[in-house]
């Protein structure tokens, strides 16, 4: 089977959780002889070598599109680069152009590239996706990571949301990482619940490994990891903070990453006086020493299509209180859940985690077991389902 | 002729409100009476009313042919009392009409046995004047919660004086032998009733199961497997909101219970009793031997529905060593709550065994997950500890 994926990031050169998404994917397809050709956006420095070596993958295949494309700032924790405007915009400022561009040069570099099936990742792919299903013929497969409307919830982008119910028109099969961006995508795009799949996320909870560590203070950490945005509901977390803070005075509240929302977060903190207990640790590239080092991670997401910093949390043994209004909050069992806008719940729930240690422990034993079928390969499996249901 | 004793177990716990760490120093309230009215409305509308009225129906039928044994909890009688007299009054209807049978267990539903001796007594006293001043009677046979049972529960309850104890047909201890007759404890002269657990779960957990292989069970065949059983009498114990709640009313369950006794009577050797009618007319065969406690819940059968992961152990310690200073306050409102607090159901919501399975647990559980139902918890007993050292400081 030969697959023909678009996508506009790829590791090393990841900003998001959809590089690390498509990296994984391609490696579990190659080990279900899945052949999958990944057409990708031209990175300054020297890609293609880099790949081929990181990705193991020898079977897989890059093509570089020389578009410059800047990515938009995904919904993975923290990573974050900001376009050329700064941090205030979501988008880069020649965002829209490069999109274009990205859409014109995918389709010729794909010209002679066989394959049976068309695959596209969020909707900066979807119009290379279309106009390449229209050349060569073949059904096209698009998975809905999250759409504008969750990511700018207040003023979505008309243009961008009209692209991805383009998007979804033409796709043969729609897959969605969660029945939560499912029903998402019905309400918001009328596209027919058949033509939906859903294939969650996974996390490869080796990467995860090792000791825990411990806050040199001895204070209780409770992390936030994210994109500082209205969507990530940060400050609902600094909310449920102040109630916490209120009850038990040495617990210290660290925030991993950046946004547009950063600059009235520190005046949020100072007004709520809690900026003794709360730390703005920035955009990290390692984030996996934080996971390690918090009592609790919160994730009090408005929307969330999944919400894999779930799971990279549990990963790392670190017990998760998550928002009801995220895909994840549909796999995991062992968690407590929230609704993003009960601050005093979200606080109660916090304030419980810290005091009662078997509490912690039940919840880290449990929620580590039930990740153990989260794999992969299980991903690769449903995805290679999804293509044969469009006749590959 | 085997004897067919049908024992019910009725039982709703005082089920706990929502109680914050924000609540902890400011709220006294524990309890949450709108649930608990609610679960005991939907319950009582599904299957106490509807149930008694088909046992008191067939009873009168069948001219006192038509015997069945209740337990009933201290607290549910209690809310029945509160909520729905006219409930409580349906089953005194039953168990005047003489054909209906109650035993004595502890009044909280609770762990009691695991807390202390002198608890347990105290637990089981309250609930035999409770059955003696609503029902008028002195019962002779005692169940444990849950059936927790063990050669030492059976010693300590023989010891107060009961003649008949009830037990989990265990296969481990029957091991070649049939539950299908009376036994004797190990170490005490109490006779036991086992469970058949094959028999009894047939109509608790498989009587709607469509991949059953024996689905659908009817009554006539039910009867027929009765009739053929081996042995002196088949013990068949389960939640009474097996009619009902368990088991909708769509499942044909009351159409099952309605022609059973005539099914059973049909074959001419099936006959019904009460367990203290059993209890004379039956001899122990043979000595039940039980060291660890068990119980007749899940697949294990034995306590790990209620202490087994460490939440669990945690409250249930918690809870355990609240007793002497419980105690010394005198304060009736503080041992009342400590009680409720260990009822099973509380250690039960916080199990994390079937949880991840969505199973039928859940139409009983108000908690989103055990780890909420033990947050809960641990708040109240924060309190409560709070009331015992400001009580003890105002003393000093």
């Amino acid at each position: 089977m030969k697959v023909l994926m678009f996508g506009w990031e790829f590791p090393p050169y990841t900003t998001g959780g959809l590089g690390t998404h498509c990296y994984n994917l391609t490696r579990a397809l190659s080990g279900r002889n899945v052949k999958v050709t990944f057409v990708m956006p031209k990175v300054s420095g020297g890609v293609s070598h880099n790949f081929v070596k990181i990705v193991h993958a020898d079977d897989a295949k890059f093509i570089e599109i020389a578009s410059g494309l800047t990515p938009y700032v995904s919904s993975i924790a923290g990573h974050y680069t900001p376009g050329k405007e700064g941090a205030s915009s979501l988008y880069g400022s020649d965002f829209f152009e490069k999109v274009n561009q990205y859409t014109e040069c995918a389709s010729v570099a794909v010209m002679k590239e066989e394959c049976d099936v068309i695959h596209c990742h969020d909707w900066m792919t979807f119009p290379a996706g279309i106009r390449v299903k229209k050349d060569k013929g073949k059904p096209l497969v698009i998975t809905v990571h999250s759409t504008e409307y969750d990511r700018n919830p207040v003023s979505p982008n008309q243009w961008i949301s009209h692209i991805e119910w383009e998007g979804m028109y033409n796709a043969d099969r729609i897959i969605a990482v969660s029945e939560y961006m499912k029903a998402r995508i019905i309400e918001r795009f009328k596209v027919p619940a058949s033509k939906i799949e859903i294939v969650y996320n996974a996390v490869e909870a080796s990467e995860y490994a090792g000791s825990r560590l411990r806050f040199g203070t001895g204070e209780k950490i409770v992390l936030f990891l994210g994109r500082l945005a209205l969507q990530k509901g940060p400050d609902y977390f600094l909310r449920a903070a102040k109630l916490v803070i209120e009850k038990e005075k040495k617990t210290r509240f660290i925030i991993v990453g950046t946004g547009n929302m950063l600059p009235e977060l520190i005046d949020q903190c100072i007004e709520l006086g809690i900026s003794e207990n709360v730390i703005f640790a920035g955009y990290q590239e390692s984030i996996k020493e934080y996971y390690k080092m918090a009592d609790v991670y919160v994730m009090p997401s408005v929307s969330e299509p999944f919400g894999i910093t779930a799971l990279e949390a549990i990963a790392s043994g670190t017990p998760v209180i998550i928002s009801k209004q995220s895909g994840v909050s549909e796999l995991i069992m062992h968690c407590l859940k929230v609704d993003f806008w009960d601050v005093k719940e979200m606080a109660n729930k916090i304030l419980g985690v810290l005091r009662y240690a078997p509490l912690k422990r039940e919840m880290e034993m449990n929620s580590y077991a039930e990740i153990s079928n989260i794999n992969w390969d299980v991903i690769a499996e449903k995805t290679v389902k999804v293509y044969a249901s469009v006749g590959v | 002729m085997p004897a067919v004793c049908f024992y019910f177990q009725v039982h709703q716990p005082i089920r706990l409100r929502k109680y914050t760490a924000f609540d902890i120093g400011k709220n006294e309230e524990y309890f949450d009476d709108e649930r608990n009215r609610f679960f005991l409305e939907r319950a009582s509308r599904k299957c106490y009313m509807p149930t008694n009225a088909k046992l008191l129906e067939l009873m009168e039928k069948y001219d006192g042919k038509f015997k069945v044994t209740f337990s009933l909890s201290g607290i549910f009688i209690e809310q029945l009392e509160k909520f729905f007299p006219d409930v409580l009054e349906s089953f005194r209807k039953l168990v005047d009409s003489g054909c209906a049978e109650i035993m004595n267990e502890t009044y909280y539903h609770s762990l009691a046995y695991m807390i202390s001796r002198e608890e347990f007594r105290d637990q089981v006293d309250m609930h035999r004047r409770k059955i003696k001043s609503v029902f008028g009677v002195r019962p002779k046979v005692f169940r444990n919660t849950e059936a927790m049972y063990n050669n030492d529960v059976a010693k300590v309850v023989h010891e107060m004086g009961y003649n008949g104890i009830v037990a989990e047909g265990l296969d481990h201890a029957l091991e070649w032998r049939s539950p299908n007759y009376l036994y004797k404890a190990k170490g005490s002269d109490i006779p036991v009733f086992l469970r058949n657990y094959k028999l009894s779960d047939d109509i608790a957990f498989r009587f709607s199961t469509r991949d059953w292989r024996e689905w659908p069970l009817t009554a006539d065949k039910f009867a027929t497997w009765l009739s053929s059983s081996n042995g002196e009498l088949v013990n068949l114990f389960m939640d009474y909101e097996t009619f009902g709640e368990h088991q909708w009313t769509e499942t044909g369950i009351f159409d099952f219970l309605h022609h059973l006794p005539e099914e059973c009577f049909r074959h001419g050797n099936v006959k019904f009793m009460t367990l203290s009618e059993a209890l004379a007319n039956f001899r122990p065969v043979g000595e039940f031997d039980v060291h660890n406690l068990s119980s007749w819940a899940d697949v294990h059968r034995d306590v790990s529905a209620w202490l087994e992961n460490s939440m669990q152990s945690n409250a249930f310690n918690e809870i355990k060593s609240l007793e002497e200073k419980i105690r010394k306050s005198g304060n009736r409102n503080l041992i009342d709550t400590w009680r409720k607090l260990q009822t099973s159901d509380n250690f039960y919501y916080m199990c994390t065994k079937w949880f991840a399975d969505g199973d039928v647990h859940k139409y009983f559980n108000h908690y989103d997950t055990p780890y909420d139902a033990y947050m809960n918890y641990m708040n109240v007993i924060a309190d409560i500890k709070n009331r015992l050292q400001a009580r003890s400081r105002r003393r000093a």
